[in-house]
């Protein structure tokens, strides 16, 4: 851009990094900006003042009562079951599709994207089909009384099959950029399989790796179609977070169910925040991950 | 090499967490102290508190302490959630169609209802119309409700309990005015329906489609539903119209056979839905707005805020449910062929 402009002749006078009329440009970011507050930030609002529309005390009375207590326990359980699942699977997924070459390749990452276009609920029917007391195998399951659906298993299975293509989704596309020739140098060098996955794959996409894991995690707290589908709605047993939402709402408890909806929200903050601080923390190590130092392509 | 066995002992923790937490929450280990009632959308209130009492009241008789968790949702959608495998001891729901349901995959005998008193529906209630405080719209009786400009919010009978005996019971009415015949009653549903600007799943939905949003200008409901409703939005906002004639609605209860044999749970379910026709249970059903089966049990004030109304049975006007359902709510039945959707106004 300098170059050019220096041989063309005096630079121009503004910030020449657009050359839109600064009306234009004002009206571009007022219209991002009202958006953003529109469907993003007002929305949000709107839970919080909710939330706290009859008063500190009731929040905190609704966010206490034992049904929701156990509501947050079985969410987080669930998400502490179905993330590091995924991450195992994203993992060796991403490591087959970007560091060998096999036959039905192309199959295998159709079937990783297949939870994104398949319906959340038809999610949970699949389950209901197989685990149910009609389904496949569900009816031997239950003669030796053990309980998929209706029950945690079924639970943490709807959540892994909906947030299945996180963390190789976000894997994939940059270990097929670094190629192999790390794990190659490490291998002559000696190295064995652990040893390279470990020491050389591992930390060069350990900042992707962790963008899936938060963005899994995100999604797997906040999963409500192939849950309520397989759930049961028993109440201080299978009803997860944004099922008792829905049931609080339903129940014309409206402060309640905001109460806990915020309290869902504030964990998806804490997500985000967490990915912005390690943003801003490891920043230039990411910008380096991402850089490629020796890749040639940029 | 010490990071390498260090991330893999992770690992190998993480399977472990995980294996053991699903094999915890798999078998129904200490299911035998805990009993699940499924019931339908608007009995939640009622059986938190029948629950409470019966706890108590097993407890003072047996030495056992138990609990029992209970399960709400559309009668339909619960009825089918048993048949799958919900683990239920007890349903408690809407209508005999669906505990029918239920029935025909075996799960229990064909001749449950007859196995406790009164057609095993402990309590009874009723359809009655909400509408806006003062009733603006002058709203009386059914044949106000077919009227040009009354907006009409009533559940869809195909997806609601609810529904289908606030459809029945406007049935009932029209067969039953001077003159009537199968036709005229059927134009009478018709036009009634042409005045529902939307149809939810469910008749909480309904209510809050109405209540909450202000949508419509009546509310075919549950009487326990719209004393509920009055009680939360306020007598200030809302008030109740009893029409000249409604139908029994009976919610019937039934013991799930198969799963008390195998959580062997029998007794105390059977004890729990016994406990139902007790007076302290009685008394519980009317405070929740119910009509108790045993009116000389529960409080006079409470008996006193049920109008006395003429009302039609769903066996004596229609057939049983078994008939109704084929004849109206099944596919290419009555409704289907009076209500075309989008075809409001």
């Amino acid at each position: 851009m300098t170059k050019t402009s220096s041989v063309m002749g005096p630079p121009p006078p503004a910030l020449t990094t657009t050359t839109e009329p600064p009306a234009v440009r004002r009206a571009l970011i007022l219209g991002a900006v009202a958006f953003v507050a529109l469907f993003l930030v007002m929305p949000l609002a709107v839970v919080l003042a909710e939330a706290f529309r009859r008063g500190v005390g009731a929040y905190f009375d609704a966010i206490t009562e034992p049904y929701t207590l156990a509501a947050v326990g079985l969410t987080l359980t669930a998400a502490a079951i179905a993330v590091p699942l995924n991450v195992i699977f994203g993992l060796t997924a991403a490591w087959a599709i970007a560091k060998f070459e096999f036959a039905g390749k192309s199959l295998l990452i159709t079937l990783i994207d297949l939870p994104f276009s398949v319906s959340p609920v038809i999610a949970g029917l699949i389950y209901v089909l197989m685990f149910g007391a009609q389904g496949w195998v569900g009816p031997w399951l239950i003669e030796h009384d053990f309980r998929i659906i209706f029950a945690l298993p079924g639970i943490v299975l709807a959540t892994v099959f909906v947030t299945f293509p996180f963390v190789a989704r976000e894997l994939i596309p940059l270990m097929q950029d670094q190629g192999t020739d790390e794990e190659e140098a490490a291998t002559l060098l000696g190295a064995s399989g652990w040893q390279t996955f470990f020491r050389v794959t591992l930390p060069n996409v350990k900042w992707a790796l962790l963008y899936g894991v938060l963005l899994c995690n995100a999604r797997a707290m906040g999963e409500f179609g192939a849950v309520a589908v397989v759930s049961g709605h028993i109440r201080g047993v299978t009803n997860t977070m944004p099922l008792h939402i829905e049931i609080l709402y339903n129940e014309y408890k409206f402060a309640a169910s905001f109460a806990v909806a915020s309290l869902l929200a504030l964990l998806a903050l804490v997500t985000l925040v967490a990915k912005i601080l390690l943003e801003w923390r490891y920043g230039d190590e990411l910008a380096g991950v991402h850089r490629m130092p020796r890749g040639g392509k940029a | 090499m010490k990071r390498n066995t260090s991330m893999g002992g992770r690992i190998r923790n993480w399977v472990a967490a995980a294996i053991v937490a699903l094999s915890a929450a798999a078998p129904g280990v200490a299911a035998s102290q805990t009993l699940l009632n499924v019931s339908y959308d608007p009995t939640r209130e009622l059986y938190e508190a029948i629950n409470a009492a019966f706890v108590a009241d097993w407890k003072a008789k047996t030495g056992q302490t138990i609990r029992v968790n209970q399960a709400h949702g559309g009668s339909g959608a619960q009825a089918r959630a048993v048949i799958d495998g919900l683990n239920a001891d007890v349903v408690t729901l809407a209508l005999a169609y669906d505990i029918d349901a239920i029935a025909a995959r075996g799960l229990i005998p064909a001749d449950w209802q007859k196995r406790l008193p009164n057609n095993s529906a402990p309590y009874t209630s009723t359809i009655v119309f909400l509408v806006k405080k003062g009733n603006p719209k002058g709203i009386k009786d059914w044949n106000d409700l077919v009227k040009a400009g009354v907006q009409v919010i009533t559940p869809n009978p195909k997806t609601s309990g609810g529904a289908r005996w606030n459809y029945l019971a406007a049935w009932a009415y029209a067969s039953k005015q001077p003159g009537a015949t199968e036709a005229t009653t059927k134009t009478f549903v018709q036009s009634l329906f042409k005045n529902v600007p939307v149809l939810d799943t469910g008749a909480r939905g309904s209510t809050v489609t109405f209540a909450q949003r202000g949508i419509g200008d009546v509310l075919l409901a549950w009487e326990n539903e719209a004393f509920l409703a009055i009680n939360e939005f306020g007598r200030d906002k809302f008030e109740i119209v009893v029409p000249s004639m409604s139908i029994l609605a009976e919610p019937p209860i039934a013991i799930i056979d198969r799963n008390v044999d195998r959580k062997r749970t029998r007794a105390v379910a059977e004890g729990y839905l016994n406990f139902l026709y007790t007076p302290a249970a009685q008394a519980i059903i009317a405070a929740n707005h119910y009509r108790p089966r045993f009116p000389e049990h529960a409080k006079p004030a409470d008996v006193a805020q049920f109008p006395k109304v003429e009302l039609v049975t769903i066996d004596g006007q229609f057939g049983g449910w078994a008939k109704a359902q084929s004849t109206h709510f099944a596919d290419g039945g009555v409704f289907d062929q009076i209500y075309t959707p989008g075809g409001v106004r």
